[in-house]
């Protein structure tokens, strides 16, 4: 978009009475329709629209829940079961909202894979992946804060064992955790603000959103090859192009979501979470919430005192310390070459670092105790090996292939029989 | 792309698999290796699990799934078994659990009719009020009250039950199931598996069985290796043949109640549970074919595409 002339062509009387004074079909048009994309996107680039649907829906089942819901620890438990009983299609919005927070997750989870593997991050697009890493932390708080809200057992217990973690930090913890709760421990105060920023932080993901794809549109699209956009023919249209392409992707998507809201709605959640919470009973294993569980088995992987850095602030740091260091993202990767299909080093890595995301995961889930403390930890390890040396060294000792001139030439040598004659 | 994102979930899994064998090997003797539901319960009753090291795991044996008519996706209620659910409920487990959240309104989705729903509720009585005098009084329920509770408050119940109070019983088939360990998970969303809750009343119900030799429990509690958090639990064993009379010939046997109440609080906690499946049904339709025509458009509009 940026440097190229607007091709909107008001039609009518009233759409050039308009675009005289609020271009914004002009924006819209500039920005959806006739914005040039490259022309090899794959299904990898649909996500973006995955999460904008998500984003979607979650705000508007979310609005028509609060609607229905009461913020206060004696009746938000019952509020929430009345949705699921006897609100028309509540059980519908309920479900809807609480695996589309999974859903939304899942997204992102594959939106920053596609991220990291096409070295999207890359100069000139390193606010653009800043804003991401901004969007997916408002993200973490908004889901973690929406889990507190029915006031189930895992609601409470996780509220209390994740507040508990800014006690660790030496002067100001203490002074943190119960300017979070609103008091000594988690109760009606804390409901109350967790619902009001529950209801907040969306709005201002849709804000960093829009910021987000206003970069986008500054510096173009990356592609699966890496190689900057140099001729029109090296781009498409969005629309019907890219639009296409997206609908497709994001409909795919709606069939796995729609299985989970509809067949198994508690697939992803807790049975704990059905019991009210209780605050003289701890549940035998306090779990969070799957998409958190790889930053969990971090945060328990430090059993160990580093020097004046007991084991509970070193696990914080480690946890909040895998979150920050994706800001530093676009320094830490020295290679010159964008995409991992031109990095078979760096293409191996990746997927071990997704391998052992996942192992992480689970990782997440299981006590800790035994050998899963021992893989936790190496599985820590790898986790910042992979941003902090895997990516710095790479970038000096991996032989690149051979990087096609264009986007063009990329796609026509893929094609069978194809050559560059054929334009 | 997608090949990538498949090599590597399966490399992920194998990852997983390896460590779980590892796992098993090291704690072969002790309950963690929960995956052989099968082996004898003797050898894995409380003490000894702790004493191998850490925390005890439990429950020692895994539910049985058990076959539903609310499974899958095409899931409905057996209203014959809902009813005769309800029955157990009220002559048996109603004595010490509440079920606070279900209305005798919505027993007519077990196929009651109005006026056999309003008679049902007037068995009960409920305190309303305050009158015009200031007075709090009991009346005969109506459909829109909810089961009474059989105490007066969680104090009273924990009291006249050794200090715990019995769980309210309107949300138990979703508030409570045994995690299904790797793989069994990942085949769970295929086969739609949420029946957790009801596999684990059932089992719960019929795994009253005598301690294995060796193995002591604590005074006032019942040996069951079904239990979630221990050995033995508090609850005595609840239900016995031939103890509720059914009238639909079906048979009066501790595991026939056991399916039955089961199958009834699966409804208590999902009442939606038939519209739920019934609306994905023909969402998912829907959403195939949109998928199909998106595809084809877009096949069309690539295909049209100038080289």
């Amino acid at each position: 978009m940026s440097g190229e002339h607007s091709t909107y062509t008001p039609t009518s009387g009233l759409e050039r009475w308009v675009d005289s004074r609020l271009p914004l079909p002009r924006l819209l048009h500039d920005s959806f329709v006739a914005y040039p994309v490259p022309r090899n996107l794959n299904y990898a680039y649909t996500f973006g629209a995955m999460l904008s649907v998500m984003l979607l829906v979650q705000i508007v089942s979310g609005v028509v829940l609060a609607m229905h819901y009461a913020a206060e620890t004696t009746v938000a438990f019952n509020s929430v079961e009345k949705i699921m009983r006897d609100v028309n299609h509540g059980w519908l919005l309920r479900y809807m909202h609480a695996n589309g927070a999974s859903f939304f997750f899942i997204a992102v989870y594959l939106h920053i894979a596609r991220g990291l593997y096409y070295g999207s991050y890359k100069a000139p697009r390193e606010i653009l992946w800043i804003l991401g890493v901004v969007i997916y932390l408002l993200m973490m708080a908004t889901g973690f804060m929406g889990y507190v809200l029915p006031w189930g057992q895992m609601s409470f217990w996780g509220a209390t064992v994740i507040t508990g973690f800014f006690s660790a930090f030496p002067l100001v913890g203490e002074w943190i955790q119960q300017f979070l709760l609103g008091g000594f421990a988690v109760d009606n105060p804390t409901l109350n603000r967790f619902f009001a920023l529950h209801y907040l932080l969306p709005f201002m993901i849709a804000g960093v959103v829009v910021l987000h794809i206003w970069a986008l549109h500054v510096t173009g699209q990356t592609n699966p090859t890496g190689v900057e956009v140099k001729t029109k023919t090296d781009t498409v249209p969005f629309t019907p192009y890219a639009t296409l392409k997206d609908a497709l992707g994001v409909s795919v998507f709606l069939i796995v979501f729609a299985w989970f809201i509809f067949y198994m709605p508690n697939y992803l959640g807790h049975p704990d979470n059905y019991i009210p919470a209780n605050s003289l009973k701890t549940p035998a294993h306090i779990v969070p919430e799957w998409y958190y569980l790889p930053f969990y088995a971090m945060l328990r992987a430090i059993t160990f005192n580093v020097g004046p850095i007991d084991s509970k602030l070193g696990g914080v740091l480690v946890m909040f310390g895998a979150i920050i260091i994706l800001f530093f993202l676009p320094w830490l990767d020295t290679s010159k070459v964008r995409s991992a299909v031109y990095r078979p080093l760096y293409k191996l890595f990746f997927w071990l670092f997704v391998a052992n995301a996942i192992l992480l995961g689970w990782l997440g889930s299981r006590p800790a105790e035994g050998v899963y403390v021992i893989l936790s930890q190496l599985g820590t390890l790898y986790y910042f090996g992979f941003f902090l040396v895997v990516m710095p060294v790479l970038g000096f000792v991996e032989k690149p292939k051979r990087i096609p001139n264009s986007i063009t030439e990329a796609v026509l040598q893929k094609r069978p029989g194809g050559t560059p004659a054929a334009l | 792309m997608m090949k990538h994102v498949l090599s590597g979930l399966l490399s992920a899994a194998f990852l997983t698999l390896a460590t779980d064998t590892v796992l098993a090997q090291e704690n072969a003797p002790a309950p963690a290796a929960s995956h052989d539901a099968a082996a004898p319960a003797g050898e894995h009753a409380g003490a000894e699990g702790e004493a191998h090291g850490g925390t005890p795991h439990f429950p020692i044996k895994k539910p049985a799934q058990m076959s539903w008519s609310f499974a899958g996706p095409f899931g409905h209620y057996d209203k014959a078994q809902l009813q005769r659910g309800l029955k157990v409920y009220t002559e048996v487990c109603s004595a010490c659990h509440s079920m606070n959240l279900v209305a005798f309104r919505t027993l007519r989705g077990l196929g009651y009719s109005e006026a056999q729903v309003k008679a049902f509720a007037a068995n009960y009585e409920v305190q309303d009020g305050p009158n015009a005098e200031g007075e709090m009084y009991t009346r005969k329920a109506l459909p829109s009250d909810h089961f009474p509770s059989p105490f007066a408050n969680a104090e009273a119940a924990a009291a006249a039950n050794n200090g715990a109070a019995p769980p309210d019983m309107s949300l138990l088939a979703k508030a409570r199931g045994i995690e299904r360990g790797f793989p069994t998970f990942v085949f769970d969303i295929f086969t739609q598996y949420q029946e957790g809750g009801p596999d684990y009343i059932h089992a719960l119900l019929t795994g009253y069985q005598e301690p294995p030799k060796g193995v002591e429990v604590a005074p006032g509690t019942h040996y069951n290796p079904y239990f979630a958090n221990a050995a033995a639990l508090a609850m005595a064993k609840p239900l016995n043949d031939g103890q509720v009379t059914y009238d639909d010939g079906a048979p009066a046997t501790v595991d026939q109640y056991s399916r039955d109440v089961a199958a009834f609080l699966m409804w208590a906690a999902e009442p939606h549970l038939e519209e739920r499946k019934r609306t994905g049904f023909m969402v998912m339709i829907f959403l195939v074919i949109f998928t199909g025509l998106i595809y084809l458009t877009k096949r069309a509009v690539y295909a049209a595409k100038d080289h």
